[in-house]
């Protein structure tokens, strides 16, 4: 269980919710709504103040690192430091997963060797799929993960995070897709406009509350 | 061999030299005699006053004063040090990186081859000390200065790859390793060519000066050695630190990159 407690996220008033195992939660909103800020201050990527706890475990009652090896990010335009995708991965990756989790992102296993510039763009976003996959975190906190894939990978990836939350896992959806968000979303959160002057907070507070 | 007293008359003489620059300026139009004639009084004045101070302090050979001229050094060179960044990032911490590296590098190294290699007496003799300390400063400056600005750009520039793998469950110092490493090449990269290019493009300052006063060149460039080992020594050692403290300035203490402190926000 992900709980979610009076989190502070730029503007927008505190955040209160919670997601169970096998749960996905929709975050939706206009550009600017705080979307990507919530899910990185949940990743503890921010200094945000509020609460966070996984299994009864707030963020702050262990490290940074430990937190983000179960309470995984994976942002809208990855990020590479290493010459190649494999480079990025674990050494002590196992061999047969890796080559599981690729398969069903629909990247062949030779990719794993090409200098990352020369990867597609939904190539790219799938394999850093993967890389977050690879070690099995908790939460998975997916921003914007189709938004640059086209019909058939939009498929594979649908169908991995529903892999994923059968496994138990617990996803966090950013998304503008009405049908995405209709496929995978037990619960949906609405972000409003940022800087409207009359902001009714009531719109701000998630859509479906869910009692913890 | 023997060394010539400069008369004040021949200073004169020189000084002659620096008014043709003026003429030059006012001829072509191009608006730099009260530049010349600033730059000039400045010289003129810095390098006069430190000839006395350093005439008075090498007669009192006191190593309290010798101490106190010595961090007087250090704090210039860390000032110094941050006046040469793109941008002003982390304030009195970034102070406190620079001239604490300065400090801990420049005493180390100055010791070293106050003690160790060269062995006057009294070991703080400050003729020695003062210009050795000098040069170790001037040299760990360019890279500290270099490593500081390098770590500040390269994490503005590649904050998506730290930030990804911060993501995925790295420690501050692993995230920023490639950061690092970087900072720290391009940090010896001044000391490195002054290595290869002395005595074949340049002749290094310190030798000129000893042949001038009369020492034989073999000696000067046996000086010059010596002095080179410690420049390159204290360097990269400066530049190890002070990259070590850069990773550490840019992260906080839950492994998070300060996106605001960068102004990445």
């Amino acid at each position: 269980m992900l709980k979610v407690d009076k989190l502070k996220v730029g503007t927008l008033p505190p955040l209160s919710f919670a997601v169970a195992g096998t749960e996905c939660l929709s975050i939706e909103g206009p550009s600017g709504s705080g979307k990507t800020r919530l899910l990185r201050a949940i990743a503890d990527l921010d200094d945000v103040d509020g609460y966070v706890t996984l299994d009864g475990a707030e963020r702050r009652e262990m490290s940074g690192p430990q937190w983000r090896r179960q309470v995984r990010y994976f942002a809208a335009e990855p990020g590479w430091w290493a010459a190649t995708p494999r480079d990025h991965f674990p050494s002590d990756s196992d061999p047969g997963k890796l080559e599981r989790l690729l398969h069903a992102l629909g990247l062949d296993l030779s990719l794993l060797d090409r200098p990352i510039g020369q990867l597609s763009t939904g190539e790219r976003l799938r394999m850093a799929l993967a890389r977050g996959l690879i070690d099995e975190p908790r939460v998975l906190l997916l921003d914007e993960p189709t938004a640059a894939l086209d019909a058939q990978t939009t498929a594979l990836v649908h169908e991995l995070i529903r892999f994923q939350l059968l496994a138990g896992r617990i996803v966090l959806l950013v998304s503008h897709d009405p049908a995405e968000i209709e496929r995978l979303a037990h619960q949906r959160l609405q972000l409003g406009a940022q800087s409207r002057p009359d902001v009714d907070h009531r719109h701000l507070l998630p859509r479906r509350s869910i009692a913890s | 061999m023997s060394y010539v007293p400069l008369s004040w008359l021949d200073v004169t003489a020189a000084a002659v030299l620096i008014v043709f620059n003026g003429v030059l300026s006012w001829a072509l139009r191009l608006g730099l005699e009260r530049s010349i004639a600033i730059a000039t009084v400045r010289m003129v004045v810095q390098l006069g006053a430190i000839g006395f101070v350093l005439k008075f302090v090498f007669e009192q050979t006191s190593p309290l004063l010798t101490a106190v001229l010595a961090l007087v050094m250090i704090g210039m060179a860390g000032h110094e040090a941050l006046a040469r960044q793109e941008s002003r990032v982390g304030g009195w911490m970034a102070y406190g990186i620079g001239t604490g590296t300065l400090f801990f590098v420049g005493l180390l190294a100055t010791l070293y081859t106050m003690i160790v290699v060269i062995g006057p007496e009294p070991w703080y003799a400050p003729q020695y000390l003062l210009p050795i300390l000098g040069m170790i400063l001037g040299n760990t400056l360019t890279g500290v200065a270099l490593v500081m600005n390098t770590i500040v750009q390269a994490a503005k520039r590649d904050r998506a790859a730290i930030e990804a793998r911060l993501a995925l469950g790295e420690t501050r110092f692993e995230a920023t390793a490639s950061v690092v490493v970087h900072a720290v090449k391009t940090g010896l990269m001044p000391i490195l060519n002054a290595m290869a290019a002395t005595g074949v493009v340049t002749l290094p300052g310190m030798m000129t000066g000893q042949i001038l006063a009369g020492i034989d060149p073999v000696e000067a460039a046996k000086y010059q050695v010596m002095i080179m080992f410690v420049i390159a020594a204290a360097t990269a050692l400066g530049v190890m630190l002070a990259a070590i403290g850069g990773a550490w300035l840019i992260t906080d203490a839950r492994h998070r990159l300060r996106v605001g402190m960068l102004g990445l926000v």
